[in-house]
């Protein structure tokens, strides 16, 4: 018989037997709120069963939008530092175009403010050597530009022309231990001759003891040497040592910084004639 | 077969209480009749048996009764189960652990049949215990009666066989 052979599971069996008496009561059975008991229970269970359910599928829903929206947001991360990199470049970009502008503005202020022919050119390298304090700019004996030709900057001294080519030329400077220029004290017009020491500094030679010089006051060209036009800045007086009739030692700051010149300009009129007009010698004081 | 008779022992004992019981005690429900003959089936056949028993009749009882379908069945089901648990673990086949047995059965019955009643707010029962006492007393002889019968059955059968078969 049936009945008989599901015995061994009598647990199971009486288990089921009441609750299916239970659920039988609770559909008929109503609460005090008028809703059938089994209705409340069944309700009450699976709101439980779908709260779980809406945590559980909202937990894994949110996951995975967060997930995605990680992955966006690395993905903009990623775009956004490259617009950053793009755009630190650009700005640098624009910056140097500002400064080259503001350099070139100087040098046609210069350029307009001399009664001087030149032309401008862009410094292509250094020196080969440490030993000598040179450039190459890019114009050469096909723009008219010859040795001896005085080399300036807004500042104010720069060199000379020592070794032109078609198409480019060197530029001794003033530092170079082999340079020099007939120079004056601007406040006094004490004459001497500026020389390169190879360094960062100029010295100032063979100014009468009588003169009065102190640091600070600004020397100027003084035309003598016939390659730099008259009244351009050299620098500016570090420091004097006063020797026996003449001065042992004047320091001299340059006026035009060496290690940063981009654009020049040549004078390719001949320093007999060359002269600067207005107050050209107040310009680049540093 | 024994399902069978199962069932017509509970349709018999519910057309007894319905109809016979009455007049036996004066109109009240003094006797069950139907948890009589579910605690029998669950004693002779086991928990399972007794259980699908008392679950079939008490539903029957309640939805004769107007009552509460499945709180009967429910107490019936339990009580028939436990009696059949109890008639397998213990030797129940004297007279005195039968009469324990169906007052015992009766109480555990009245109990969760009351008890769900009052629980689910449902019916109230004021002072029940003597009719309880009462119920169960009455239930206790009519099993052991039953139980008499039913076992002598076999006995009476076999006499009146060789009766005849001496003549």
């Amino acid at each position: 018989m049936a009945v008989i052979d599901i015995r061994r599971r009598t647990g199971y069996l009486f288990l089921a037997v009441v609750v299916g008496h239970v659920i039988l009561i609770s559909t008929q059975v109503t609460t005090k709120r008028g809703v059938p008991m089994l209705e409340e229970a069944v309700f009450g269970v699976f709101s439980e069963v779908q709260r779980v359910a809406n945590t559980v599928t909202t937990g894994v829903r949110t996951s995975w939008q967060n997930y995605f929206a990680l992955q966006q947001v690395q993905g903009e991360n990623e775009q956004l530092k490259q617009q950053i990199s793009a755009l630190q470049v650009r700005l640098q970009q624009e910056r140097s175009l500002a400064q080259q502008s503001q350099s070139l503005q100087k040098l046609l202020d210069l350029k307009t403010s001399t009664e001087l022919s030149t032309t401008a050119a862009n410094v292509i390298a250094g020196s080969a050597s440490p030993e000598f304090r040179t450039i190459t700019i890019d114009k050469g004996t096909s723009e008219g530009v010859h040795a001896d030709m005085a080399v300036i900057a807004p500042a104010g001294i720069v060199g000379r022309i020592i070794q032109p080519s078609s198409r480019a030329a060197k530029v001794q400077l003033l530092i170079d231990r082999n340079a020099a220029a007939g120079a004056l004290v601007e406040r006094t017009r004490a004459q001497g001759v500026v020389t390169g020491t190879g360094t960062d500094e100029l010295r100032m030679d063979y100014v009468a003891g009588s003169s009065e010089v102190k640091p600070g006051d600004v020397v100027v060209t003084s035309g003598i040497d016939g390659i730099y036009p008259k009244g351009f800045v050299i620098g500016q007086i570090q420091s004097v040592k006063r020797g026996a009739g003449q001065y042992s030692s004047i320091v001299i700051r340059p006026a035009v910084d060496f290690s940063a010149l981009e654009v020049v300009l040549i004078v390719l009129s001949p320093p007999s004639t060359a002269h600067v007009s207005g107050p050209s010698a107040d310009q680049g004081t540093r | 077969m024994r399902a069978a008779g199962v069932l017509i022992a509970i349709a018999l004992a519910l057309a007894l209480q319905t109809s016979l019981a009455r007049f036996l005690v004066g109109g009240t429900a003094a006797l069950d009749l139907v948890l009589v003959v579910v605690v029998y089936v669950a004693l002779t056949s086991g928990p399972v048996t007794g259980m699908f028993a008392g679950s079939a009749a008490g539903i029957v009882q309640d939805a004769l009764s107007s009552g509460t379908v499945g709180i009967g069945g429910l107490a019936n089901a339990i009580v028939g189960f436990g009696a059949g648990v109890i008639g397998q673990q213990f030797i129940v086949t004297a007279a005195f652990p039968r009469f324990v047995m169906f007052i015992v059965a009766t109480l555990v019955h009245s109990a969760l049949f009351m008890g769900m009643y009052v629980l689910l707010g449902l019916k109230e029962f004021p002072s029940p215990w003597a009719a309880v006492l009462s119920q169960a007393i009455g239930n206790a002889v009519i099993g052991i009666v039953a139980f008499a019968i039913i076992e002598s059955l076999p006995g009476v059968m076999e006499r009146r066989r060789f009766r005849r078969s001496s003549r």
